[in-house]
């Protein structure tokens, strides 16, 4: 590696450092409009009337938009088309855009925006989502016929045989709350029409063939007609894409059909009212335990409350089912997972992805089962725990890669000196006012999208006559540093210099649908695709140059920016002139397509991923007695990567990982009053401030699986799923009090005890 | 009215006076290094440094910074672009994601140097503690402010060197 490489390399951080990378809001295009949405003051409530006229009449704005302006489909969505670009026959929850107020400025935009009046009859509003499900609740989509939007179920041996074989059964609620994102960029579209009638968008997005196809369905337009480009994005974390891609249709619905160039950049409070959030849960778990520690059954219900449109529920919450044991072997589960609708903020997809939750809840049962058992919480989960060969609770075996469940946790218990530590305690004793605690918890995940969808992904590597080469591919640069990690595949690969990589400006135009960036799959399904573009690559000039290299085609060796034959080798800049000279593109495609997996939705029986990570976090705290406050002293992660293709941004993923799983256990919380969020900007919804966290180590476990042509696997939704429940272990074994909900709240001396009841 | 940003003066007409100043250097100078992200002076996003001293412009207007010296983040580079050190030390230490709130963070870091080249990561923590980012969990950018440390870690007399370097 060289010594660029190794100090974290990325293709974007000179110009990120410097001010000089153009986000969304940073493009400037002459005789640009502004838009703005319109909110109604309703949560549900079914619409009469938009009387626009007065914003329409006002000096500067050029137009306001409603559904009925929308050409196209005015409904929307990935899984089921309920999401309005515009709402139309009612409003489903507060976040609900009734207009949009195109002007010649962002000011004069907002201004006209309160001139729209909606004249609406208000609905009794359904928010609590086990009410919701009650026969006769109010629909929130009438057409469902049921606010139960989704269901899945597991059916795996015979609970009831599990729990009489059980020396005792633990039963326990666990609830989560709905988390915002918090990407710092807002969303933001630019959009501009092109002589050719092609609507160009640039947008704060994360996944642009969604955008396109959310824009094209929307204006009625082919999806060539639609052109996503590639812009640096202030973040996303599974956030910024339905909500994001309503705001690109709706900025390319203006630009159309105003024909002209159209921005709308998004304020905090509107993208904290209108984006999706983080699913709460409500999970009821059983868990039947025998005298020697082993897991004999789980019962387990979850609720999701999924607001007012699907999004993604149905899959967020597929994930919670298949995951709902843990990394734990259980022969007997019974699991019922409902999606339900009501007319709180949307929710969908967010890092971790319906795991979060799960874990939670799972990582304080194993703890609390041992407890009653006897045993350590190490012990109880090496007992329990996934080993090489194992079968998961869908009856998938985990072979074919390296099971490293137990080597991750000794990992994490070595690196934190973990059993010594947990002997010192204060179990709510403590002679000074600070309890100490350390506590751990871990995780399997399920690589990339699984029984979710089709699963291919698209690279292009275009090397030119000079040789210096473009190289794209269907996986979207969030701020992660994908484009890096490809390119770091692609110089490794072909055994060339960085420096004559450049990353193509992505664009929808340029490579075939590959997919989303979510799910953890980029560098998996993305490195997968440059390492098979770059193989295909080397046999067309090994093909081509293996005579003048005196030696068979399958014994050229591509390194040191050479092309190396058994006794002479050609320079990759004059290799590919030769190849142009010869009449041969240095051009090549690679498609990597996931393994197969199967599932039977009926008894949530199948090989549901086609490979698994492992993972283990652990913190060290200590609890104010008096204020409840929770200082953070200490955490480690020890999480298996395959492979770390660049190392220093792999740690960067499990600091953030650990950092926003800090806020899912201690600090954020989306409030809801009546339907209407509470906390709509940064001064009201906490994310963690450097203060908030405390100094992390992070433990890369390299064991590249066979499956991925680049040996990695994931790392970004993994290293966010685990800190809250590892929290909770903690703040336990200080105070001697499980927490069953989140986030987080200790109560000090001075407040009433606590509501939830103390441990087990 | 006069301005001085990043060592150049400049007339500004005074209907200008009570422009947000955020939107001001993004829009009619172009520094759009200096991001708006909540708009309430929460996040830190905004930050750029007046006389020195970090601050969120999200909410000052133009007029507030009217004789006083303005270093935005377009101003950290050296003329001829190469990096400073301590922007050289975020690339390094990967303290650099999504990079929305990186010129915020830098030019807090930068401040926060000029007065305490000797500072322990805690302090440090304290003092970006006013900046938020979502991506990194802070530790590879106190890294990295850690990292520049001892290049501020000079006699006073180049440190004011510095200063009107990086102001010119």
């Amino acid at each position: 590696m060289t010594e660029r490489e190794s100090k974290g390399w990325r293709n974007d951080a000179y110009a990120k450092v410097t001010g000089k990378a153009k986000y969304t809001d940073d493009l400037k295009f002459s005789n640009l409009l502004h838009a703005a949405p319109v909110y109604s003051d309703c949560v549900h409530a079914k619409i009469e009337s938009i009387i626009t006229e007065d914003a329409e009449n006002y000096p500067g704005v050029v137009r306001v938009f409603t559904a009925r302006d929308v050409p196209g489909a005015n409904h929307c969505g990935q899984i089921v088309q309920d999401h309005r670009i515009f709402a139309d026959d009612k409003i489903r929850y507060h976040g609900d855009v009734v207009a949009m107020v195109v002007a010649e400025s962002r000011d004069i935009a907002i201004l006209a925006s309160r001139l729209v009046r909606v004249e609406a009859t208000p609905l009794p509003a359904v928010l609590d989502p086990e009410q919701a499900m009650e026969p006769d609740a109010v629909l929130v989509h009438k057409n469902h016929g049921s606010n139960i939007l989704n269901t899945h179920k597991i059916r795996r041996g015979n609970v009831e045989r599990g729990f009489r074989e059980a020396a005792f059964v633990i039963e326990e609620k666990f609830q989560t709350q709905f988390v915002e994102h918090a990407y710092m960029e807002t969303e933001v579209a630019v959009c501009v029409p092109r002589a050719d009638g092609v609507i160009e968008v640039y947008g704060s997005m994360q996944h642009p063939f969604s955008t396109r196809r959310f824009t094209s369905a929307c204006l009625g337009a082919a999806l060539s007609e639609i052109e996503v480009v590639g812009v640096p994005m202030g973040g996303g974390f599974g956030g910024k894409d339905d909500t994001a891609a309503i705001v690109c249709a709706r900025t390319a619905l203006a630009a159309k059909l105003l024909n002209r160039p159209v921005k709308m950049m998004y304020r905090r409070d509107w993208s904290i009212r209108e984006s999706y959030k983080r699913h709460p849960y409500r999970i009821y778990y059983k868990m039947g335990v025998t005298k020697d520690g082993r897991i004999s059954a789980v019962q387990c219900r979850i609720v999701a409350d999924a607001g007012a449109y699907c999004s993604v529920t149905p899959w967020v919450t597929w994930r919670s089912t298949v995951q709902c044991c843990g990394p734990y072997q259980v022969e007997n589960v019974q699991c019922d997972t409902y999606g339900v609708y009501t007319n709180n903020v949307v929710t969908g997809a967010m890092r971790g992805f319906g795991s979060p939750q799960m874990n939670f809840a799972m990582e304080q049962m194993v703890e609390i089962a041992a407890k009653k058992a006897g045993l350590s919480g190490i012990e109880f989960r090496r007992r329990n725990m996934v080993r090489q060969g194992s079968l998961t609770i869908t009856g998938q075996r985990l072979d074919g890669h390296k099971v490293s469940m137990e080597q991750v946790l000794e990992a994490v218990l070595g690196e934190m000196d973990y059993e010594a530590k947990l002997a010192r305690c204060s179990f709510g004793k403590s002679d000074s006012n600070e309890l100490y605690g350390i506590g751990l918890a871990m995780s399997y995940r399920g690589v990339s999208l699984g029984a979710e969808g089709v699963d291919f992904c698209a690279a292009i590597i275009n090397a030119q006559a000079d040789g210096s080469i473009l190289l794209e591919t269907g996986i979207h640069e969030n701020g992660q540093g994908s484009e890096s990690a490809l390119m770091l595949v692609c110089a490794r690969e072909l055994g060339v210099d960085i420096s004559r990589i450049r990353y193509r400006r992505a664009s929808t135009s340029n490579i075939p649908d590959s997919g989303t960036t979510v799910a953890s799959r980029g560098t998996i399904m993305g490195g997968g695709a440059v390492t098979l573009a770059a193989q295909e690559l080397k046999n067309k000039i090994a093909g081509a140059l293996c005579e003048k290299l005196k030696c068979r085609p399958e014994d050229v060796r591509f390194e040191d920016n050479c092309i190396i034959g058994k006794t002479n080798r050609i320079s990759f800049d004059d290799a590919m002139q030769a190849m142009f000279q010869s009449q041969r593109f240095p051009y090549a495609f690679g498609v990597f397509k996931a393994p197969r997996v199967t599932w039977d939705e009926q008894t949530g029986q199948g090989n549901a991923y086609f490979t698994w990570v492992y993972g283990c976090q652990a913190v060290e705290l200590t609890v104010n007695k008096k204020t409840g406050k929770v200082k953070l002293l200490n955490a480690a992660a020890a999480h298996d990567v395959g492979k770390a293709i660049n190392p220093e941004m792999v740690k960067g993923q499990f600091f953030g990982g650990m950092a926003m799983g800090t806020g899912f256990g201690l600090h954020e919380e989306i409030k809801l009053r009546d339907g209407k969020i509470t906390n709509l900007n940064f001064n009201t919804y906490r994310i963690p401030r450097a203060m908030d966290l405390p100094e992390m180590k992070a433990i890369l476990i390299e064991n590249p699986d066979p499956i991925s042509p680049s040996g990695a696997k994931s790392i970004g939704e993994p290293a966010n799923e685990i800190m809250a429940p590892a929290i909770a272990n903690a703040i336990y074994h200080a105070t001697g009090q499980r927490h069953f909900s989140l986030p987080i709240h200790v109560a000090g001396a001075a407040e009433e005890a606590p509501k939830e009841k103390c441990g087990a | 009215m006069k301005l001085h940003i990043n060592g150049k003066a400049m007339e500004v007409a005074r209907e200008l006076a009570e422009k947000r100043l955020v939107e001001f250097l993004r829009e009619d100078l172009n520094l759009t290094g200096a991001k708006n992200a909540c708009g309430i002076g929460a996040c830190g996003a905004c930050t750029i440094l007046i006389d020195n001293e970090p601050m969120k412009i999200c909410i000052m207007q133009v007029k507030d910074v009217e004789g006083r010296r303005v270093l935005t983040i377009e101003g950290m580079a050296a003329a001829d672009g190469t990096p400073h050190p301590l922007q050289q030390a975020f690339v390094d230490a990967g303290a650099i994601q999504c990079g929305f709130c990186t010129p915020g963070m830098v030019l807090t870091a930068h401040a926060f140097l000029l007065q305490n080249p000797l500072a322990t990561r805690e302090e440090i923590r304290k003092a970006i503690h006013g900046n938020l980012c979502r991506c990194t969990g802070y530790q590879q950018i106190i890294d990295a402010i850690q990292k520049a440390a001892p290049h501020y870690q000079r006699r006073p007399c180049e440190q004011k060197h510095e200063i009107a370097t990086a102001a010119n």
